[in-house]
């Protein structure tokens, strides 16, 4: 089985998109056999993709020698492109934490999206959606890999936009799309440069040469100038600062797709990619601090919008955006294994607080401002606990998944200061203040949503099985999930990482100095939104600093300065190029036309329409040719094919 | 045969031809003499492929096998623009080339 799963590792995204094809073609009148359909299919993808993992996770040579096997899809003079699987640690363990939180969120689905007309077409997007994400996860080229991104876009697209009756959805829909897409043509233009000089898009092969890239004349320069057009692939896809701005709008799509799009796929695809090309990253400084920064600075600048949001899965959303920050400044600092560490732990308590508050919209008609809510916990044990334990896991309370991961990024942040990177403090401290702000924001969604006083109006009720399952799936995993990356035991740092692996003595201040944060971040929540009932204290020091509030509460005017920008800018230029079109291009077709006609009308004259002129015409033309030839220069008459004697 | 054919014979007679062929193509009114005139053309031609044949390669039939072609095509020819200038007639009463000048602006 083993074995047949690491040959046969393409399976894992056939499979969905298998499925995808059937609900399309077959299924699509019966909901119901097309959810079984979808869940069946990612089900055995899933149990393929653990026995791929569990393949490479017992095999240590994985690690230095990945398992590649490819075809060819086309090639012509000098430029081959594969196609192929490439399974490493890695690689293996995004295939299976995807695989299984596509499962859960399926499994999810099929209660919250129970009796909507659109069943059918909503599984065979997931599918898809999967697929394109499982595919993307294996493969062992660039252009790809670069093909199935694409496809995940658009699977997002059709999701984010799936309510399309919903203007605010279509509207969202739109702005993912064509956000991303900016990011990808970065990315493409990153690629184009990288076929070129080193002549493959093969992950192995590239890894091979970019670090002589100096036999292959280029300087640093432009080498950086390539890893910093890749990574803005990345900027737009896992929403980094100052492409953040579709992600938060995806919250239009339903629930379990933001669940999908921010914890397990479309989001983590950016940071996946940048891991996966760290080779190139750590060969320029310069884009790796690039990378770091961004990273860094996303994730406090989210964070500092998300303590003043009012609805639940916009809280969420600004989370990630920070969370996804977070990941990016470990690669940035050239920790693979920190990374890669976030972004799984993150994955099970992300989906699970995505999935938990589809299930309060659920319970309170999509009711969706935290304002209103109250006292939940009661009316729905299940959700409010296992809510709970994702708020736990991403402020950082140990023995929680999301404490492990954070303080392997503090450590590693803080080694790359050490080690005398300019600015390294800081980032260090942006990371911790991040940590603090990421408990408070949480915690004051948490107690104003599950605790406190219920209000009347509401009338809650816990959701089915369906979904409570996979919460509690997720809640064990966003508990126990970190365990594998303790720094007395860190079996993730052994087989996830780039270059040499991290062999960190544990920081015990470090890891108390975290915990701090973590407890001060929840206990000022508590002491602002759960000790005080009437939220009195909370609401003087949103009068008090209104002007930062309301900063905070309109996104620093993010969204309003691009549309200034569109107004102003774009549409000027439009303009511009309007008047341009209309009076210059136009003007000299159309005057190229009036030419013609001109000309005819002059030359019509010599048209008599008597044959036997014509005939002499011939006859004269004929004549002077064959004088040319026989008398006229040698250059000439060579030219006309002539043969001059 | 013998010395006394000399290849300038077969080319004066040709280019004979084929000026009168060629004044009659462009002088006649008459769209049959043109049609004749035109005719007179291709003969010189066909000469001058059979003669010169004989002086360059005279092994080879290339020349022969030429001039089959010209007839062949030739007659084709005819029959095509005599069936042109009966339809004309027919619509016109008369086959006089100065009459067919309705094809300008």
């Amino acid at each position: 089985m083993v074995d047949f799963a690491l040959t046969h590792a393409w399976l894992v995204p056939l499979l969905p998109a298998l499925a995808f094809v059937i609900i399309v073609f077959l299924t699509r009148p019966w909901p119901k056999l097309s959810g079984a359909v979808s869940i069946a299919a990612m089900f055995s993808s899933f149990v393929l993709a653990s026995s791929v993992a569990y393949g490479v996770f017992t095999n240590p040579g994985f690690i230095e020698r990945p398992l590649i096997y490819s075809l060819r899809w086309f090639g012509m003079e000098g430029f081959t492109v594969d196609v192929g699987v490439m399974l490493d640690p890695t690689s293996a363990m995004m295939l299976f934490m995807v695989s299984m939180v596509a499962t859960l969120i399926q499994i999810y689905s099929t209660g919250y999206m129970h009796g909507d007309p659109q069943y059918s077409v909503f599984f065979s997007y997931l599918s898809l959606f999967a697929a394109s994400m499982l595919g993307l996860v294996i493969s062992s080229n660039l252009l790809q890999m670069f093909i199935l991104w694409e496809l995940v876009g658009l699977c997002s697209f059709l999701l984010i936009g799936f309510y399309t009756f919903k203007i605010s959805a279509r509207e969202a829909a739109k702005k993912a799309f064509i956000t991303t897409r900016i990011g990808d043509f970065g990315m493409l233009l990153g690629l184009l440069f990288l076929q070129i000089i080193f002549g493959t898009l093969d992950l192995a092969g590239l890894a091979e040469r970019v670090p002589h890239y100096e036999q292959y004349g280029i300087s640093l320069g432009l080498l950086t100038l390539i890893a910093i057009l890749v990574f803005i692939g990345p900027i737009g896809k896992s929403g980094q600062f100052p492409l953040h701005v579709w992600l938060p709008d995806a919250m239009e799509g339903p629930t379990p797709v933001s669940a999908l799009i921010h914890a397990a796929t479309m989001v983590v695809a950016g940071v996946y990619l940048v891991g996966r090309t760290l080779f190139l990253f750590s060969e320029v400084p310069g884009a790796a601090e690039v990378i770091a920064f961004i990273g860094a600075f996303t994730a406090i600048f989210a964070a500092t919008i998300a303590i003043t949001q009012r609805e639940i899965k916009r809280i969420l959303a600004y989370s990630t955006v920070s969370q996804l920050g977070y990941m990016m400044l470990a690669l940035g600092v050239g920790s693979l294994s920190a990374g890669m560490f976030h972004l799984w732990t993150h994955a099970f308590f992300k989906a699970l607080m995505f999935l938990g508050a589809g299930s309060v919209l659920h319970a309170l008609h999509d009711k969706a401002d935290v304002w209103e809510m109250g006292g939940l916990i009661k009316k729905m044990p299940i959700t409010g606990w296992t809510f709970v334990i994702g708020g736990l896991a991403i402020a950082g309370i140990p023995p929680f998944a999301g404490f492990w991961s954070k303080d392997e990024i503090l450590v590693v942040t803080l080694e790359y200061a050490r080690q005398g990177h300019a600015l390294g403090y800081l980032l260090f401290f942006l990371a911790s203040f991040t940590a603090l702000l990421t408990a408070f924001y949480m915690w004051r969604m948490i107690f104003l949503t599950f605790f406190g006083k219920e209000k009347p109006e509401n009338h809650p009720h816990e959701s089915p099985l369906s979904m409570t399952f996979p919460l509690l799936v997720l809640a064990a995993l966003a508990a126990v999930g970190g365990l594998i990356g303790t720094p007395w035991a860190n079996v993730w740092g052994k087989w996830i990482h780039f270059g040499h692996p991290h062999h960190g003595e544990p920081n015990y201040g470090l890891m108390f100095f975290s915990v701090a944060l973590a407890v001060a971040g929840i206990g000022l929540a508590y002491r602002l939104y759960y000790q005080d009932e009437e939220k009195k204290l909370a609401k003087q020091l949103a009068e008090r600093y209104q002007p930062l509030y309301k900063l905070s509460y309109h996104k620093y005017y993010i969204d309003e300065l691009y549309q200034w920008f569109t107004r102003q800018v774009v549409d000027a230029s439009a303009a511009v190029f309007y008047w341009f079109d209309i009076h210059v291009v136009d003007n000299i077709v159309n005057g190229l036309a009036g030419a013609t006609k001109l000309s005819g009308q002059g030359l019509r004259y010599f048209h008599t329409g008597r044959i036997q002129t014509y005939a002499l015409v011939f006859f004269l033309a004929l004549l002077v040719i064959t004088v040319v030839l026989a008398f006229g220069s040698p250059t000439l008459a060579g030219s006309m094919g002539g043969v001059h004697s | 045969m013998g010395t006394a054919l000399n290849p300038s014979y077969f080319m004066v007679l040709s280019a004979a031809l084929f000026a009168i062929g060629l004044y009659g193509a462009l002088s006649r009114k008459n769209a049959i003499a043109v049609l004749i005139s035109i005719e007179i053309m291709l003969t010189a031609v066909n000469i001058n492929l059979v003669a010169i044949n004989k002086f360059l390669t005279p092994e080879a039939f290339i020349g022969q096998i030429f001039a089959i072609f010209v007839i062949t095509v030739a007659a084709a020819e005819v029959g095509l623009g005599l069936a042109i200038i009966i339809a004309i007639y027919r619509n016109r009463h008369t086959v006089d080339l100065d009459d067919f000048n309705w094809m300008k602006w």
